[in-house]
């Protein structure tokens, strides 16, 4: 009996320590409608220009605050990464150019269709339509919850929208709506909830 | 009367080789190389428009040169280099070719004299007994001579006053499809534009110029700038109008960086701020009211006795638009205190020496005036007021001794002004019962960058105080209207403006051709048959392109649901051009799919310039229909800086297919660079109506 | 300040620049090769476009700090290229330019395109040549010399 109850406890222990694997603040579960808040936070960042820019649902991206479409005609490319000749990394370059305003980071390239989080006005899809589509696996890379937490907390794309670079007139590009610690957290108070979509 | 003959050496001249021997000097022009390369001076710069090519060939032909042998250079600034009808050297009105076809064909034909006199001389026989082919004169018997063995021996020969020109069955060159001389060096990297130019000890000046046009600066904190390395000097230097801040260094990132850390507080008071809005308000206004008269003919009143059902009245605007070449301006002065050295990619080389040496204090022949090869101008570098060389001669002075480079960034270059003067336009269209235009009320409003100049052309130009250069299209009309009413306002606006690539054709053609093809439209006629019946009867070169075009675009029936076509026609400078577009609609913007465009130049020179110079004046006159296709201004300052915003056509948005059809013709050519740039625009319009019932009097098209 | 080592059109070059340097303003002003051109500085028109490790690149926004090692060709060197060899000819047959400024960046993405695919249809051509802005307008000879070109490659 001391070993069935040893067991127990040895169980339930993992049982915690695998919650803190997941959140490391939190070891009880989110309720669903803070879950929707923690969304609504992170729906909020992913909808910021900083990353709504290379979400689209069209064959070109889109830059700046007001979200224009990108200059120069530049467009998508069978694999999100331009058209030979015109490629992202024709002027996209591994890191931000401050120095030429042009931003950079690793592997610069579109998201794919798949992972569109606008229709095709350009206009941003509802925080319900964008987290079914996060959350579905058949769209979002194959991305289980422990997936989408280590991508938005590594990604290096995802890691640029908080050091996004200069433009030429020396102005620092606006940043998310949270900054990326407070984007982390909302993802896993979301993630504690049970990935939980709004109507 | 004595010719300033400035003797450049040619690039390619080794030291030790005997120079090259001038024909006819003080005349310049020719220099025959004793390796037999053939030297032709051309007397405009080039720009692009093909005139680098065209004028050799006109002369070679006559000269029966060689023409693989053929260089073609640019004539520095020199009188002798001057427009034979214009009377200054000079490009633009595309009059190179009409003006300068004599002139070229008497030098390679006087060259050509010289020659076989010279070896018929030799050989103890007539002139009459020889002849030439590719740089050879052939003699009795097996004789025969080389043009670079007898090229020294002409050269001491008196010019003949007299002499015979080819037939034109005769010619070799002239009339045939020749490609560009400057062609291979523009594809492999070799060829020098002005902003490539590199002496020793150059230096590099970028200027911080006002936000708000004539500003001045009030004072400037240069400590940050100076403390980039590389950085020679910073100074306030005078403008045309206002004041500006030279940062001179080593090289253009430094400048550039030395720039950006400058801080400049700008004096703006007291001038104007011109706001587009405001302006085309104004504008709007003054168009409700007569101004000085252009054309006044038959009954003026005739248009209020007809019935409103039968009149139209429309409102046009239209836009600054900027130059933008893609090559942005730059030239160079060097300043030795008693001379001076230019190099300018100018199209008033002399008028532009005489600037440079009156800033420096010279007297114009102590400044030795190189022109350069331009990465496109469009009539940006043909200014008025030569503010260019101004301010780069100011700048020379003060470094002194060693050359410097002056350079607009893209951002200088579109902000600076010298713009296409905005436009509105209003015109009362009277309907006869035929459906024709009976009376025509039309006021023009929108800068002049002639009047109140003072310089010789304006007394040409301004009469009765309207700028010809702003009506033009308007007042030269070809179709037959018994009653017109034409006058215009030129406000003063603190802008500065400037001749832009078919100037005042390009609104008032616009004009012009949509409400014609809207009658034609009203009328029930197809617009081709409507244009011809209603062509006064000495329009004969508009008749010839407008019936050829009939014929050319047949496939204008039977297009697919969903495309649309529409006309325009236009002449400039004597060369009449039509063409038919046809287009959809695809992602809201139009998608032209084909241009059919014929054209009357008299004798085309080189069917391979007219070709190009149309299909690519179609392309640059569509640059008035995209959505970022405008310059505008905002409370003084101007909104757009580079091409992001003042988005000209790019290979997309260009016509897939453009056919060029040139009238057969014997009469004497007549100049294309400008003729094709305003008709693309009211026909893509008159096309837009055809396939959605709807009117664009605005330009640009921002939204469909 | 600092010293870079450059591979350029196959020759090692040395150069002395701030890091800043965009490799447009160091080919042009350092190695004297003003075949690249300026026309806008912002990477919108695509005059100055050369190749890194073939990739087209526009040089005017790459800053000297960024390039690290990867291999430059600019338009002085591009006929060397059995491509570039092919498209230089096909732009000179069709008699192409008329200013000139662009083509040195037109005939670089015109390689990148025929590189990669030799026969491109209408469509990859206007894509991949939609970024390179010629205000000659000299677009309808373009598409017909990157044709001529096509036809000359297996």
């Amino acid at each position: 009996m001391v070993r069935g109850l040893l067991l127990l406890l040895f169980v339930g222990a993992c049982i915690v320590m695998s919650r803190s694997a997941f959140s490391s603040n939190h070891f009880k579960r989110q309720s669903k409608s803070d879950g929707l808040v923690a969304w609504q936070q992170v729906y909020s960042v992913l909808i910021s220009p900083r990353c709504i820019n290379c979400h689209t649902a069209t064959n070109y991206p889109q830059q700046g605050d007001d979200r224009h479409r990108h200059f120069a005609n530049v467009i998508r490319g069978p694999e999100g990464k331009g058209v030979p000749g015109l490629n992202c990394v024709s002027c996209h370059q591994s890191a931000n150019a401050d120095s030429t305003g042009v931003p950079g980071g690793h592997n610069w390239h579109l998201a794919p269709l798949s992972m569109r989080w606008q229709d095709e006005d350009d206009q941003p899809l509802s925080s319900a339509v964008v987290c079914h589509s996060l959350t579905d696996r058949t769209r979002n890379g194959g991305l289980n919850a422990s997936g989408l937490l280590k991508h938005n907390e590594e990604e290096p794309l995802v890691l640029w929208a908080w050091n996004p670079g200069r433009r030429q007139n020396g102005a620092m590009r606006t940043l998310p709506p949270l900054t990326h610690a407070e984007f982390v957290t909302a993802t896993r108070q979301w993630i504690d909830a049970g990935m939980p979509c709004p109507r | 009367m004595v010719s300033l003959y400035l003797d450049l050496p040619t690039s390619a001249q080794e030291a030790g080789q005997a120079p090259p021997a001038k024909i006819f000097p003080p005349d310049a022009f020719i220099h025959i190389r004793p390796d037999g390369k053939i030297v032709i001076q051309v007397n405009r710069v080039e720009v692009g428009q093909g005139t680098h090519t065209a004028l050799p060939m006109i002369l070679a032909d006559e000269m029966d040169a060689d023409w693989s042998q053929v260089i073609a250079e640019l004539a520095p600034a020199a009188d002798v280099y001057k427009d034979p009808l214009i009377g200054v050297q000079w490009v633009g009105g595309s009059t190179a070719i009409a003006n300068s076809f004599p002139q070229y064909r008497q030098l390679g034909a006087r060259a050509r004299s010289m020659l076989v006199q010279t070896a018929a001389d030799g050989w103890r026989v007539k002139p009459e007994q020889c002849r030439t082919a590719s740089s050879i004169v052939y003699g009795p018997g097996n004789r025969s001579a080389r043009y670079s063995d007898l090229a020294n021996e002409a050269a001491r020969r008196p010019i003949p006053d007299k002499v015979a020109l080819k037939n034109p069955s005769e010619f070799k060159l002239i009339g045939k499809p020749v490609r560009r001389l400057d062609g291979r060096a523009k594809c492999d990297g070799s060829h020098k534009f002005a902003i490539d130019l590199d002496l020793p000890g150059m230096l590099i000046a970028l200027v911080a110029r006002p936000p708000v046009f004539s500003g001045k600066v009030r004072r400037f904190d240069d400590k940050e700038a100076r403390a980039v390395p590389g950085v020679r000097d910073v100074f306030e230097y005078p403008l045309v109008k206002g004041s500006a801040v030279a940062v001179v260094a080593d090289k253009f990132w430094i400048a550039k960086q030395a720039r950006d850390r400058l801080k400049v507080d700008w004096d703006s008071d007291g001038i104007e701020h011109a706001d587009s809005s405001r302006l085309f308000a104004q504008y709007k206004e003054l168009a409700k009211t007569p101004g000085g008269v252009a054309v006044k003919r038959g009954d003026e009143t005739a248009i209020d006795r007809i019935p409103e059902s039968q009149r139209i009245v429309v409102e046009f605007e239209f836009p600054y638009l900027a130059h933008a070449p893609m090559e942005p301006l730059s030239l160079a002065v060097r300043f030795d205190g008693d001379s001076a050295e230019a190099w300018v990619p100018a199209q008033l080389p002399t008028w532009e020496q005489a600037a440079t040496a009156e800033v420096l204090g010279l007297a114009p022949e102590q400044v030795k005036f190189n022109v350069l090869f331009a990465g496109g101008s469009f009539g940006r570098r043909g200014l008025v007021d030569s503010h260019l060389v101004r301010e780069a001669a100011a700048i020379a002075k003060r470094v002194r001794g060693r050359p410097v480079k002056l350079i607009f960034t893209r951002e200088d270059d579109m902000r600076s002004g010298y713009y296409r003067p905005m436009f509105a336009h209003r015109v009362e269209v009277g309907i006869g019962s035929d459906g024709a235009p009976l009376a025509w009320r039309h006021v023009v409003v929108g800068q002049s960058f002639v009047k109140g100049t003072g310089v010789a052309m304006e007394a040409v130009l301004v009469k009765n105080g309207v700028d010809k250069l702003a009506v033009e299209g308007s007042s030269d009309s070809p179709y037959d209207i018994p009653n017109v009413d034409l006058t215009a306002h030129h406000p003063t606006v603190n802008v500065p403006v400037l001749s832009h690539r078919s100037v005042g054709y390009g609104h008032n053609s616009f004009v012009r051709e949509t409400l014609i093809e809207e009658l034609a439209d009203r009328a029930k006629t197809d617009p081709i048959t409507y244009r011809l019946r209603l062509l006064n009867k000495d329009a004969y070169k508009f008749r010839a392109v407008l019936t050829l075009l009939n014929e050319k675009a047949s496939w204008r029936t039977g297009l697919p649901a969903g495309h649309a076509v529409g006309y325009a026609c236009n002449q400039y400078n004597n060369t009449a051009c039509a063409c038919a577009v046809e287009l959809s609609i695809v992602n809201g913007r139009p998608k032209i799919h084909r241009v059919t465009v014929t054209v009357h130049c008299g004798l085309a020179v080189n069917p391979l310039t007219v070709e190009s110079q149309f299909q690519g004046g179609i392309g640059f006159g569509l640059t008035q229909v995209m959505p970022r296709g405008a310059v505008t201004l905002k409370e003084g300052r101007v909104e757009q800086g580079n091409f992001d915003r003042y988005a000209p056509p790019y290979i997309a948005d260009a016509p897939t297919d453009i056919d060029v059809h040139i009238v057969q013709s014997t009469e004497p050519p007549t100049g294309v660079g400008e003729a094709p740039v305003p008709i693309i625009a009211p026909a893509v319009v008159n096309a837009l109506y055809h396939l959605t019932g709807k009117r664009y009097r605005s330009l640009p098209l921002v939204a469909l | 300040m600092a010293t870079y080592q450059l591979n350029v059109n196959g020759q090692r070059k040395q150069v002395d620049v701030d890091p800043s340097t965009p490799l447009l303003w160091v080919l042009r002003e350092e190695l004297k090769m003003t075949g690249t051109k300026y026309g806008c500085g912002i990477s919108v028109c695509g005059a100055c476009t050369v190749h890194l490790d073939g990739v087209a690149t526009r040089s005017c926004v790459v800053p000297i700090s960024l390039l690290g090692n990867r291999r430059i060709v600019t338009i002085e060197g591009i006929g060397s290229d059995p491509v570039g060899r092919i498209v230089q000819e096909a732009w000179v047959e069709k008699d192409v330019v008329q200013c000139g400024y662009c083509q040195s960046g037109q005939i670089m993405s015109a390689c990148a395109l025929l590189k990669a695919n030799p026969k491109p249809t209408d469509d990859n051509i206007e894509e991949s040549m939609g970024g390179n802005l010629c205000r000659c307008a000299a677009y309808v000879r373009i598409r017909q010399a990157i044709k001529d070109a096509s036809k000359h490659l297996a």
